[in-house]
């Protein structure tokens, strides 16, 4: 290490259920190079300072989305982020907000893993279809429709800029609604009327208040927001329409 | 035995601990202001009803220098009410597409606010003009 090496200091949130009732803070000293990143820093405490720090990491390009932390209090992907920002002032790093922790830094995502089975994340034909009748054709505008839906890393981060999901864990959320809507505006997919029921649940589109920090901090632009929103006024005109147009079936 | 313990954090304050959720609470609360508002104008409608003498009490009552500086801090809290709905109003409705091109977030706010502009200058010539 040479003298003029720069030194920050990263807390983290530790939790270990075998030993702790509750989360604590803990404070390493890391020292760091202008092109690291806070997943590198908190690498390096796991490599060099304690091997018993947990959390999930994979591709290092804001591809993959596991590495979402709380860091200074933002939902950010942690290999997006970098030290030097923050320096000569101390890092903070907590597990993801509004979900359980299941160990330091690692979330327990199983509800949303839940949510995303319950929306039917794939195509589901109009009408089946044979090989030799050939692939399904999209012009440049219907691809329009979806795209930027289609974008979702499952991150989490929306999860933990979304207070009414904070504050009622069953709100089906800023991803799962993004995605389901990905599908339901695709002119391959005939599933809307299966996944429309989900919007106009409980657990819907409803418990959305228009905050609109999911999409702020969403790291691949999908604005899961206007998602959310859209399936309000889809939802609220198949209400208030079905007294015109009596289409059976209304549960 | 099964040693996972998942720890939920409290929700307690949630709205203090992030600057984008005070601004939330901020925006939210002018629509206490915009309530606020229709009552006085409903209370003024209700002593309309009532004959010239309560009108005139409480036009009068308007007068109050409380009453003025209320008016004032309404105004300002309505005006910040308008600017965030329109603020967020691209986030709640579907893609506008002119010529090809999406319409950008701004030029949906920006004609939204151009809009209440115009609504309201429209509304202050109109009564102007009858009070003349």
């Amino acid at each position: 290490m040479s003298d003029n090496q720069k030194v920050i200091e990263i807390e983290v949130l530790r939790y270990h259920p075998e030993k702790d009732k509750e989360p604590h803070k803990q404070v390493f000293e890391v020292p760091f190079t202008d092109d690291m990143s806070v997943l590198q820093g908190v690498q390096y405490i796991k490599d060099y300072l304690d091997g018993s720090l947990s959390f999930r990491w994979s591709c290092r390009m804001a591809i993959c989305g596991s590495c979402g932390m709380m860091i200074n209090g933002e939902p950010s992907l942690s290999c997006q982020t970098f030290l030097r920002d923050y320096y000569p002032a101390r890092v903070r790093v907590e597990a993801l907000s509004h979900f359980p922790i299941e160990r330091d830094l690692v979330i327990n995502m199983e509800g949303f893993m839940e949510k995303l089975e319950s929306i039917q994340p794939y195509i589901i034909p109009k009408e089946p279809r044979t090989l030799q009748e050939g692939e399904y054709l999209q012009t440049p505008e219907q691809l329009n429709e979806y795209e930027q839906f289609s974008s979702c890393i499952n991150c989490l981060l929306c999860y933990a800029a979304c207070p009414q999901f904070g504050l009622n864990s069953s709100f089906i959320g800023p991803a799962a609604t993004a995605l389901l809507h990905r599908y339901n505006v695709d002119s391959r997919d005939g599933g809307k009327a299966e996944r429309m029921e989900l919007i106009n649940s409980e657990e819907g589109v409803f418990n959305c208040t228009a905050v609109g920090y999911c999409s702020e901090v969403c790291p691949k632009h999908v604005d899961p927001a206007n998602a959310v929103n859209q399936n309000k006024t889809i939802s609220a005109a198949d209400y208030f329409l079905r007294f015109l147009t009596p289409k059976g079936g209304a549960k | 035995m099964n040693k996972r313990r998942p720890y939920v954090r409290s929700m307690d304050g949630w709205w203090r601990k992030n600057p984008f959720f005070v601004e939330y609470m901020i925006h939210e609360g002018t629509a206490l202001f915009v309530a606020a508002y229709a009552g006085i104008l409903l209370n003024g409608l209700v002593h309309l009803s009532q004959g010239e003498a309560a009108w005139n009490v409480w036009l009068l009552g308007l007068k109050s220098s409380w009453y003025i500086g209320f008016h004032v801090l309404t105004l300002i809290a309505l005006g910040y009410h308008t600017y965030t709905w329109f603020k967020i109003m691209p986030r709640t409705m579907p893609p506008v597409v002119v010529g090809g091109q999406r319409l950008s977030a701004w030029a949906i706010t920006g004609s939204g606010l151009a809009v209440a502009a115009a609504a309201m200058a429209a509304l202050l010539g109109l009564v102007w003009g009858m009070a003349r």
